[in-house]
């Protein structure tokens, strides 16, 4: 264990007096692929230990790794939301270093050629402003498997007696995206690590490419941390933190490394590169393994899988079907619904923006549809205990219910029950409509027919009416909805008994 | 002219996990060492020329994302040296000075 | 040997499939013949009788019943141990593996089984593949047919030798630096490794990837080209597999045997056939060629000076991959654990286990590649290595401009006594002067046994290189030297191979 006694850390504003901050973020997400990245195995989270293994992935002798296309793609989707160039020809290279996790003892990867390369994000920040992230490089390799350590007290890997292995994760793929050194953050340098994960994480679930779950680990960061003093060019030596497993803890484990770094600087002493380990109930960082100090991972051609050349013309198709950043895409449609942030933060909050936004495409005005998201779909995602977007009702269904109301076919009331019953699983919103026979009597002659038979069945009232209390109308409207069992429009049936009375009847 | 010498083997060995025993650091650093003077030639070979790392002729081959069945777990743990739960029993990760 | 044991494979098949025969007869005969003189050879490491019995008899049954898998169906072939089989150990020779039962086969073994073979069981090798004498095997060298006292050649030493005693028609070798020519060279058989890309990988044990190639033993050069047809062929579970047919092999071997060679360009090349050979080997590859010359080939010498890099290439290239392959034996999920007593970490476990598991070439390999791939030596060493590749690709390029094939002595020395090099890795490696430039360029050749050498009487191979993807080539040239030699010396050289001596003790 280290030696080194912590200093008490310094806060980020008594850190940036002294000192220039440089942050290097690797995050590695894995791409929700239905196989593993050379093999046919399911890629899937949560299985029964060791059932989703082969002999590749159990790197069995003789075994050869078989590239997953659907890897390729995401890596170059992931590449182009980030504005990188996709290589002309990359190729695998093998990373060699012996792990028990790592079932060959090296780890397919990319070296000196990812795939793609040179791009940035933009990433919104909390004012409203934004902060570049240049981007170095992204690239393909495959995930290890998962250790239990077994006989400490922690269950951690200090004190452990033996460890148990389940490779059902090894050789899931993995893209690794690293950033250029973030440099001229100062005291804003945790906020704006947040906010690239956060970005990153928001671009890349737009993609659909990876589900993009720290709590699961299907994104990983590590932050790298080193202080410059004031005014110099030359970077500190830094610390890489692992096991950054949420948006808040990259936050923290940034700016507890800055105070940290601080202290040992300022007292004198000096910062080991090495790997640390983040604590999430204290907030704190911990030596884990130092870095071995002839780290060589004798990188050479992975000799078993040939370049990969992606087409000019492949990567255009891909590029042209990116999705909108998901930030640039709330802020146009605050714009185009007239918004106010709140609102906007209560769609976004609900899980509701991108299912509103979806059913205005469909055709529905953006109130409709808003209101329809947040209040009705929510309470009944509430009462059934799912997400919102996991509701059985798409987007579509909703603006087809909301055109149902404007043409007149459905009430409020009626498109309630016919939402309910495309939930029940009944049908489309039409299926729904006739199967139920849900729509709303607008025959005129049916309805006058109604009204008359109510007038005359209350005389009284329909002699208020005419005497012009047409408060009055409202128990004859009443009478006429009971009796189409509330089938009609109730203020076509209100104009009606206007016209009726009027008309002498 | 190369000059393995016997520190030079105990850490290639330390890489490659090999716990070789004191008469092979000699056996090995006299042996590598003649080894690495013939194989050493290949420096007279100009910068300018490419490398090759794959001689077939070959780019782009790739396998549709269709799930295949992997191994029933019994025999994926049959040839491991000890297993429990499930899963390949491995020593302890970290040394003791660790 | 019986006379089922000196049938080619052609004629067993034929017996077989006109049911002339049973193959659980040949197969029997086979096992018996086995049983008889491997204790003197060693090239098997594991034989189950009764599995390959069994598998015998199932092809019979189909074979009554009027179906016939395949022109190979009901003949015996035995499989390197380097090759994944799921009924059978697969050992690489190495401790570190021993007992070692892979859950699935590699693809050439499922082709095998597809076609109606009979696998009989595994053969030696030097571990890992890694050797030219089968010294290297955990489990005692395999002695030469020829002379018990020398070596089989290697590292498909066992294979070579049981198809050179009759013990097996066929077998599967594999071909890294010259692995199956030179022990076919070394024991009087035809050993050919095909155009890289042309026979799955999958399933045989890496030793070094981008060289390594299965190929076929037999004691004809059909019988080597038939066995080549039913291995070979595009495999999408091996991604550096050529998506192309196989050239026609069987087809040319035929060819070359009926007819003569008029027209064919052959190439000597200057820097494998001069002085650095044995007088004998000299001799009789001389001799060889002019048989070519004979038979209407037009014989020109060529020039392919980059060649004298090949040897340090390989012993760069080969050993760096091997570092990176054989990490994966390490005691944790198959194989040979030593120490693991409670007081020792992993690393401390992979380390003893590794040091007690692996015999002394495969450290030496391994501790070399290691070097070659480390940060402060790559440029000089392994990257420089693949700049020698470019260079023998392109001596090859412009040869196969003017030459169909190329031929040279396989190796420039007979089989040499057991012991003599085993002290000296150098002298060792120098052996695979002629082979190793195929391999780094990843095109064809084969060996042909090109009679004996006058030094010692010792079996000599003609070395038949070609082009990639043009394997056909080679054995119309081989096919045709074949029939001109047995011709003109009145017997089948697969004939003259002496019975093995049966040693008196077996160390």
């Amino acid at each position: 264990m280290t030696s080194t006694v912590d200093a008490a850390p310094y806060t980020v504003e008594e850190v940036c007096e002294h000192f220039d901050p440089v942050m290097g973020l690797e995050v590695h997400v894995e791409l929700n692929t239905a196989t593993k990245m050379f093999c046919g195995c399911r890629n899937e989270f949560g299985a029964e230990p060791n059932t989703h293994v082969c002999p590749v992935c159990l790197g069995l002798p003789g075994s050869l790794p078989r590239l997953n296309a659907r890897a390729v793609e995401g890596a170059v989707k992931i590449g182009l939301a980030l504005n990188c160039q996709v290589r002309e020809r990359s190729g695998f290279a093998r990373k060699n270093y012996f792990y028990p996790d790592m079932p060959k003892n090296f780890q397919i990867s990319q070296y000196d050629d990812p795939i793609v390369f040179d791009g940035h994000l933009d990433v919104p920040l909390d004012d409203g402003s934004t902060w570049r992230v240049e981007i170095e490089r992204a690239h393909m390799e495959e995930d290890t498997g998962k250790s239990l350590h077994m006989g400490g007290a922690t269950g951690r890997i200090h004190g452990a007696s033996y460890s148990l292995l389940d490779y059902n994760r090894a050789g899931v793929p993995l893209i690794e995206i690293v950033t250029r050194p973030i440099l001229g953050a100062g005291t804003r340098a945790p906020e704006i690590a947040r906010a690239y994960v956060s970005a990153l994480r928001d671009v890349i679930q737009g993609l659909g490419v990876s589900d993009v779950r720290m709590d699961q680990g299907s994104m990983r960061c590590d932050a790298n941390v080193s202080l410059m003093p004031k005014g110099s060019t030359r970077f500190g030596t830094r610390t890489e933190t692992k096991n950054v497993n949420s948006l808040r803890s990259v936050e923290r484990a940034v700016r507890y490394e800055m105070g940290r770094h601080a202290g040992v600087l300022l007292s004198g002493g000096t910062i080991t590169q090495e790997t640390r380990h983040f604590d999430e109930q204290s907030g704190t960082t911990s030596a884990g393994r130092p870095k071995e100090t002839f780290a060589d991972y004798r990188f050479f051609p992975e000799p078993d899988l040939v370049p990969i050349e992606p087409s000019a013309a492949w990567v255009e198709e891909l590029r042209a079907g990116l999705p909108e950043r998901p930030w640039e895409r709330r802020a146009r449609i605050q714009t185009e619904w007239g918004l106010s942030d709140e609102e906007l933060r209560d769609l976004v909050n609900a899980g509701a923006l991108d299912l509103v936004a979806d059913t205005v495409e469909a055709g529905a005005p953006a109130e409709s549809a808003r209101s329809w998201w947040v209040s009705y779909l929510t309470q009944q995602a509430n009462a059934a205990g799912v997400e919102l977007a996991d509701l059985a009702v798409t987007p579509a269904d909703v603006a087809r219910v909301i055109a149902l109301v404007a043409e007149g076919t459905l009430t409020n009331k009626l498109a309630r029950q016919v939402v309910d019953g495309v939930l029940a699983g009944e049908g489309t919103p039409d299926e729904v409509v006739a199967g139920r026979g849900l729509a709303v009597v607008s025959d005129d002659s049916a309805l006058t027919a109604a009204v008359d038979e109510a007038l005359a069945a209350q005389p009284a009232i329909a002699e208020k009416i005419r005497a012009g209390k047409t408060k009055a109308a409202g128990a004859i409207v009443g009478a006429v909805m009971k009796a189409t069992r509330g089938q009609a429009d109730a203020s076509r049936v209100q104009s009606l008994v206007l016209e009726r009375v009027a008309a002498g009847s | 002219m190369s000059d393995i010498t016997r520190s030079d083997v105990a850490h290639l060995a330390r890489l490659a996990r090999l716990a070789v025993t004191d008469d092979e650091l000699d056996v090995f650093s006299g042996q590598l060492d003649a080894i690495l003077d013939t194989v050493g030639r290949v420096s007279d070979i100009p910068d300018d020329v490419p490398p090759t790392s794959h001689v077939v002729p070959l780019t782009n081959v790739l396998r549709p994302d269709e799930p295949a069945p992997s191994l029933p777990r019994e025999a994926a743990l049959a040839g491991a040296p000890d297993a429990e739960e499930g899963r390949f029993r491995v020593p302890r990760i970290l040394g003791e000075s660790q | 040997m019986t006379e089922l044991t000196r049938l080619s494979a052609v004629e067993i098949a034929r017996r077989v499939q006109a049911r002339e025969i049973t193959s659980a007869e040949v197969t029997r005969a086979h096992l018996d013949r086995i049983e008889a003189v491997d204790p003197s050879l060693n090239a098997f490491l594991h034989v189950d009788r009764d599995v390959a019995l069994a598998a015998a008899t199932a092809v019979d049954d189909e074979i009554a019943a009027g179906t016939v898998r395949g022109p190979l169906a009901g003949v015996p072939v035995a499989i390197k141990d380097n090759i994944a089989t799921r009924d059978m150990p697969t050992s690489c020779a190495s401790r570190i593996l021993e007992g070692w039962r892979p859950p699935y086969d590699a693809t050439v073994v499922r082709k095998l089984r597809e076609a109606g073979l009979v696998p009989l069981g595994k053969t030696n090798l030097d571990e890992f593949a890694m050797g030219g004498s089968n010294e290297n095997s955990a489990f005692g060298p395999v002695r030469n047919p020829w002379d018990a006292g020398r070596v089989s050649g290697g590292s498909s030493g066992g294979s070579a030798a049981a198809t050179a005693a009759g013990e097996t028609p066929l077998a599967l070798g594999s071909d890294t630096g010259g692995s199956i020519r030179q022990p076919g060279a070394f024991t009087g058989i035809v050993g050919v490794k095909p155009t890289y890309g042309t026979v799955s990988r999958f399933g045989l044990v890496a030793f070094s990837s981008s060289l390594d190639q299965i190929g076929t033993f037999g004691r004809s050069v059909l019988d080597a080209a038939l066995l080549h047809e039913v291995i070979g062929g595009h495999d999408p579970a091996d991604q550096t597999s050529i998506d192309a047919p196989l050239p026609p092999v069987v087809e040319a071997a035929l060819a070359g045997a009926r007819g003569d060679l008029a027209g064919v360009r052959v190439g000597v090349v200057r820097e494998l056939s001069g002085e650095g050979n044995r007088p004998g080997v000299l001799t009789a590859f001389t001799d060889a060629v002019r048989v070519l010359t004979d038979l209407g080939a037009d014989v020109v010498e060529v020039d392919c000076p980059s060649f004298t890099y090949a040897v340090p290439a390989y012993y760069l290239i080969a050993p760096s991959e091997a570092s990176s392959n054989l990490a994966r034996f390490d005691a944790m999920r198959y194989g040979l654990r030593v120490g693991d007593d409670g007081t020792h970490s992993t690393d401390e476990v992979m380390s003893l286990t590794r040091e007690a598991g692996f015999g002394p070439e495969v450290k030496r390999r391994i501790m070399i590649g290691t070097h070659a791939l480390s940060a402060g030596a790559y440029d000089a060493l392994y990257g420089r290595a693949q700049k020698a590749r470019t260079l023998i690709v392109r001596d090859f390029a412009a040869a196969f401009e003017h030459c169909d094939v190329l031929v040279s002595p396989t190796v420039p020395v007979t089989a040499f006594p057991i012991g003599e090099r085993v002290d000296d890795p150098v002298a060792m490696y120098l052996a695979d002067l002629c082979t190793i430039p195929t391999n780094l360029a990843g095109n064809a050749a084969l060996s042909v046994p090109c009679g004996v050498s006058v030094d010692d009487g010792l079996p000599v191979g003609l070395q038949i290189m070609a082009p990639a993807l043009a394997d056909d080539r080679a054995y119309r040239v081989a096919a045709a030297y074949e029939l001109a030699r047995d011709t003109s010396s009145g017997t089948p050289f697969a004939d003259t191979i002496p019975e093995p001596a049966v040693l008196e003790t077996t160390s």
